[in-house]
């Protein structure tokens, strides 16, 4: 019998049983970023412990970074504070940081594949939910907490429960204007936002393995949003193509004897999975949620469901309705939004820029629409310029951001005011995520937003890239 | 670092799936370097008096002055979903909840609650609706959780309650509090890694 890739991981990393039946798990490459790990640099000087490996941890800043206006000390005095503490503890424990000036800087789960320190076969550790982004390699990467976080640094090691895993094969042709986001959110919304927990979720098909590593990556990201702490894609020639002559990647020799090493850790033919479900692509349609878990969407072409559906909880319907402020059984496709943004962990990469510039090429955005775009990571930022997509955004009226999580989650300048409704190409859509406790999110992909920022309201992207593909 | 090995106290049901840590402790009280003070701000975009909120008189459970000073919370479905922020379960902790009983629990949740001595049980929806609607009848009365024999006890209500077999030793014995025991025979993990050959420069 063949194992699975989780288990092949897993095995290679243990390093013991503990007392308590867990397994103590090395962790090959740990991500730290401003906000959940002062509280773990606190604890290791009040214990006196050192960072166990600075060989395998690395740092930046994100998530409370101003997109707009950089200078220090920042007008936000808590975020400079925050900002202020990392670099004071990367210096005190040895830890290399990509700050705010440096020209690697970005949010952790986009630099961390661009550096390429992100690799297949290794565990991974960040203290952020979306740390499963990383998987989308063939690496096996937790999103944990700061006491956890607090573990990794001193220990390198996390102490864990096994899980399962369940194969979700994606088989078939994506139609124009279906996305990897579309079909991630569709995964969602079949298995629910609590389907996957206590398991690992493989993605495996022909859909996916045609799938460049950023539509990879915007699948395994999500994988939280569907209760699966972990989410992963076997490493293949995709993989080892874009990992090579990163700074971070082995070179020469070294990428060859680790692309042989990367390629025996993929899932085996007959290796046995806890579940498996089977998606087709052929099927699926550009997706919008209406409600305020990642689980509750529709189609474009579809009706925000009304409680006497079969299946669905009337009660949660109910209550997603009653703050969304929507009608059970209204159309999704024409909801006027207020405000529209690109970017997040989720679709901030080169190739969603470059999808929701060609749909915004020749348009303007609506009068009334506050739209933005801010790329995953200051890399990204510079490869848009040289291409001359920030000036396709900014001629159409968006404005044209500095690299950070931004208005996915309201912990910096970036956020809704009021009952604003957003398009949003992130991944949350909780009550009040984006900042403002009355905000709306909407989730569709990048190129959904581009479609709904320029009309002012939710639109089938299909509509536009028709129109465009003719053009190309 | 303490042995837990019984929870007793009043409860407070928070009812509703997939309750995630936005809701639990909205993002703008992350900008800070300490968990102090997180306990103030627990739902607090839907409480009394907020712009989420019932403005006017909360319906909140939080806010219900019967289920003051409850130190368990019995909630439904997936609670704790979505972002890994430990400073949920910390503004729990603080407000001096020690256990949490529910159908179940975000794993990135459970795990934070586990590494600071917040306890989190499971028992079955049937069984959950039925303690939740017990202490809203008997909010005054205690709520008793047997660690060890995995069960609860309410107004002669008794509700056999789920965990890990790791998670219950943990809480046993004393062994929640991970680090010491990661860095503990520390040559085993130099060994494990260096074996890896990513780690060793392939």
């Amino acid at each position: 019998m063949g194992k699975t890739l989780l288990q092949k991981v897993w095995d290679l990393h243990t390093v013991r049983t503990l007392s308590t039946g867990q397994t103590q798990l090395f962790i090959g490459l740990h991500l730290v970023h401003e906000v959940t790990s002062p509280q773990a640099f606190d604890a290791l000087r009040a214990r006196g412990w050192r960072v166990a490996r600075t060989d395998r941890t690395f740092a930046t800043v994100d998530h409370i970074v101003p997109t707009r206006e950089r200078t220090r000390p920042f007008l936000d005095v808590m975020a400079e504070d925050m900002i202020a503490a990392l670099e004071r503890n990367c210096r005190e424990f040895g830890i290399r940081l990509a700050g705010l000036d440096d020209d690697r800087q970005g949010i952790v789960h986009v630099i961390g594949p661009e550096l390429g320190l992100t690799q297949p076969g290794i565990t991974l550790a960040c203290g952020d939910s979306h740390t499963s982004t990383h998987g989308a390699f063939g690496a096996v990467a937790f999103g944990i907490g700061t006491s956890q976080v607090r573990d990794v640094l001193a220990s390198q090691c996390l102490a864990l429960e096994p899980m399962q895993v369940r194969r979700i094969r994606v088989t078939g042709k994506l139609p124009e204007g279906v996305y990897a986001k579309d079909v991630i959110l569709t995964i969602i919304n079949r298995l629910g936002v609590g389907g996957g927990v206590g398991y690992a979720y493989e993605y495996a098909g022909d859909t996916i393995e045609r799938m460049s590593m950023d539509e990879r990556m915007t699948i395994c990201n999500m994988s939280i949003e569907g209760g699966a702490r972990v989410g992963y894609v076997n490493p293949d020639e995709t993989t080892f193509a874009y990992l090579k002559g990163r700074p971070f990647a082995p070179a020469g020799d070294a990428f060859d004897r680790a692309r042989a090493w990367w390629r025996s850790m993929a899932s085996d033919a007959d290796a046995r999975y806890d579940d498996d479900v089977v998606i087709k692509a052929e099927e699926l349609t550009p997706v919008v949620t209406w409600g305020v878990n990642p689980g509750q969407s529709v189609p474009v072409t579809g009706r925000v469901p009304t409680g006497r559906d079969t299946g669905a909880d009337p009660k949660a319907i109910a209550d997603a309705l009653g703050y969304m402020g929507f009608k059970g059984g209204e159309p999704v496709a024409g909801m006027k939004i207020d405000v529209a943004f690109i970017g997040s962990c989720t679709n901030s990469r080169l190739s969603d820029l470059r999808e929701a510039a060609r749909i915004v090429r020749g348009h303007r955005v609506a009068p009334h629409v506050q739209a933005l775009v801010v790329p995953g990571s200051a890399s990204i930022k510079r490869a848009a310029e040289g291409e001359g997509l920030d000036q396709i955004f900014r001629e159409a009226g968006f404005e044209w951001r500095g690299a950070g999580c931004s208005m996915c989650l309201g912990m910096n300048p970036d956020k809704l005011v009021g009952s604003q409704v957003c398009a949003s190409s992130s991944n949350r859509n909780f009550k009040g995520r984006q900042g403002s406790p009355e905000g709306r999110t909407l989730l569709m992909s990048p190129a959904m937003v581009a479609a709904a920022a320029i009309t002012g309201a939710v639109t089938d992207v299909r509509e536009f890239t028709h129109a465009v593909g003719a053009d190309l | 670092m303490h042995r837990i090995e019984r929870i007793e106290g009043t409860a407070l049901p928070m009812r509703g799936d997939d309750i995630d840590t936005d809701r639990i402790l909205p993002a703008r009280y992350l900008r800070a370097i300490t968990f102090e003070g997180m306990e103030q701000h627990l739902f607090e975009d839907e409480r009394a008096g907020s712009a989420g909120g019932d403005r006017v008189t909360s319906t909140h459970p939080f806010d219900d002055p019967r289920f003051r000073g409850a130190t368990i919370l019995v909630v439904n479905r997936n609670f704790g979903c979505g972002s890994s922020r430990e400073h949920a379960p910390q503004g729990l902790y603080r407000a001096g909840f020690r256990a949490v009983i529910g159908e179940s629990f975000s794993e990135i949740f459970f795990g934070n609650s586990m590494l600071i001595g917040l306890a989190c049980l499971t028992a079955p929806p049937g069984q959950i609706a039925e303690l939740q609607a017990r202490v809203e009848q008997r909010p005054d009365a205690t709520l008793r959780i047997d660690v060890k024999a995995s069960i609860c006890e309410f107004d002669g209500l008794r509700i056999p309650l789920s965990l890990p077999a790791s998670a219950r030793d943990a809480l046993l014995t004393g062994a929640w509090d991970t680090t010491g025991m990661l860095l503990d025979r520390y040559e085993e993990v130099n060994a494990a890694s260096a074996k890896l050959p990513y780690v060793s420069g392939f």
